[in-house]
């Protein structure tokens, strides 16, 4: 089995330790970080994401494995910077004023920087100028927002009518989600994306952002 | 044990259409079957209809009532559509809920104190929201409770929401809320308790099992109300079990009487 494959499994196991010392070995044996990154932790992110999908992996394994790649990443982040990786997109992501659910969108968030984006996670309660500053200031690529009440879905509308204000919104691929919201109100608030778990969400950043 | 009927709620499947084409008969039918299999309220929820539910919730109220001779949970967040719906309910409504934040609070007391009706209130405020500390939740829930009654409400019509969270994010959340149910009892043995119990097997297989298994370790600790499906023969067979071997049932009687009619074949 190539190391690749042995990062990509033991990471599934939410190894952490065992990860890192591979991603270790890898590197020593000159392995550029990328391949590591994309054969070996991405991979194994993907793969298990493939099994939760399934129903064959549940929320408590993806999580292990999830703080196993950040484990990994650890070992290989300054290797990354040397070779001059670059992400492949910039989310900016929150869950919207009013809602303190974070579940379902700390999933979101782990399955996306598991897919190798960066997330820019500004957590819950979040504003609808907060979004716009973040997605400015961090040049995102799109920008991600839930809400997990009937009574903050609304909320939406007012977070891209924000973008609309700011004269900004159409720098910005707009994606909502969360247990009331469907794809038909995302349209119909005026964003572009919705998507109805955590893996699919990670899916669309490949469609919209390439 | 108060149970609480889950299934008139416009997130279920079905429900939206009902409520929207005002039909009597598919809401009367869920509120007959609940009762038959033994809720003590009818929860009513229609806040997926944000547009419409000041006047849908009122609706509803109307006609469960209409079939069944049980009061209503009249679950909602929007003190205008709690206000109409409690006009029309005849008997002691409960309301699904109340928090210690300021607004939610203060918008909400009135209409309780006003219309007698029991009051869910959930252990979060402003300040940390939903705390992931067993200790800071029972201080949230005991703080509400003095304020409540200092506001006029008696302890025994309040029902404290423990917030159920899944187990597959957090481990120990089973736990938090086993303990903020005990701590809150050992203050206040007098309080009632109410929530959901699926939450907490979000993310995992089998929920049933988990639910189940952790409705009983709730009722060890003190929890005497629930809103789940009565239809859920499963874990009604669990619950007179469980109150037969917590001596919530005298002699057993009704647990046998369960069993003669046939509610323990599950």
């Amino acid at each position: 089995m190539s190391l690749y494959d042995q990062i990509a499994e033991v990471l599934q196991k939410g190894q952490v330790a065992e990860v890192q010392r591979l991603v270790k070995e890898a590197l020593d044996q000159g392995l550029k970080s990328e391949g590591i990154l994309n054969e070996g932790l991405l991979k194994g992110m993907m793969d298990i994401g493939d099994r939760w999908k399934r129903n064959e992996a549940f929320v408590p394994e993806v999580l292990i494995a999830a703080r196993a790649m950040n484990g990994g990443m650890e070992v290989l982040e300054k290797a990354l910077a040397d070779e001059d990786v670059k992400p492949k997109g910039t989310v900016v992501m929150g869950t919207v004023k009013g809602d303190l659910h974070d579940i379902g969108k700390n999933l979101v968030v782990m399955m996306m920087k598991g897919a190798g984006y960066k997330v820019i996670d500004l957590g819950v309660d979040i504003p609808a100028e907060k979004f716009v500053e973040a997605a400015e200031a961090h040049q995102a690529d799109v920008v991600c927002m839930s809400a997990l009440l009937t009574t903050t879905m609304p909320y939406i509308k007012t977070v891209v009518d924000e973008f609309e204000n700011k004269g900004v919104r159409e720098k910005y691929a707009i994606m909502a989600g969360g247990a009331p919201v469907t794809e038909e109100y995302v349209k119909e608030v005026g964003g572009d994306f919705y998507t109805k778990d955590a893996v699919s969400a990670a899916d669309k950043l490949a469609e919209i952002i390439n | 044990m108060i149970i609480v009927g889950e299934k008139i709620n416009t997130s279920l499947k079905g429900v939206t259409e009902a409520v929207k084409n005002r039909d009597v008969a598919f809401i009367q039918q869920r509120a007959i079957e609940q009762v038959e299999n033994g809720a003590d309220y009818i929860d009513v929820n229609c806040g997926t209809l944000v547009n419409e539910e000041v006047e849908a919730l009122p609706w509803l109220v109307e006609t469960v009532q209409q079939a069944v001779d049980k009061p209503c949970c009249i679950d909602s967040p929007n003190p205008k559509a709690i206000e109409a719906a409690l006009k029309v309910h005849k008997g002691k409504a409960m309301v699904n809920s109340i928090t210690a934040e300021e607004n939610r609070y203060s918008e909400i007391v009135p209409l309780v104190k006003e219309y007698k009706s029991g009051i869910v209130a959930l252990v979060m405020n402003d300040e940390c929201g939903i705390s992931e500390d067993a200790a800071k939740r029972i201080e949230i829930g005991v703080g509400l409770i003095d304020r409540l009654n200092k506001d006029g409400i008696p302890i025994e019509d309040i029902y404290i929401d423990p917030l159920i969270q899944p187990i597959s994010t957090a481990s120990d959340m089973g736990i938090v809320s086993l303990e903020t149910i005990k701590g809150i009892k050992t203050t206040y043995p007098e309080v009632h308790f109410m929530c959901g119990l699926s939450n907490v097997s979000f993310g995992l297989p089998k929920r049933g099992l988990l639910n189940r298994t952790f409705l009983v370790l709730c009722m060890m600790a003190g929890l005497d109300g629930a809103i789940l499906d009565p239809g859920n023969k499963q874990m009604m067979a669990m619950i007179s079990a469980a109150k037969a071997l917590l001596n919530k049932d005298e002699y057993t009687m009704n647990y046998l009487q369960a069993f003669r009619s046939g509610l323990l074949e599950v």
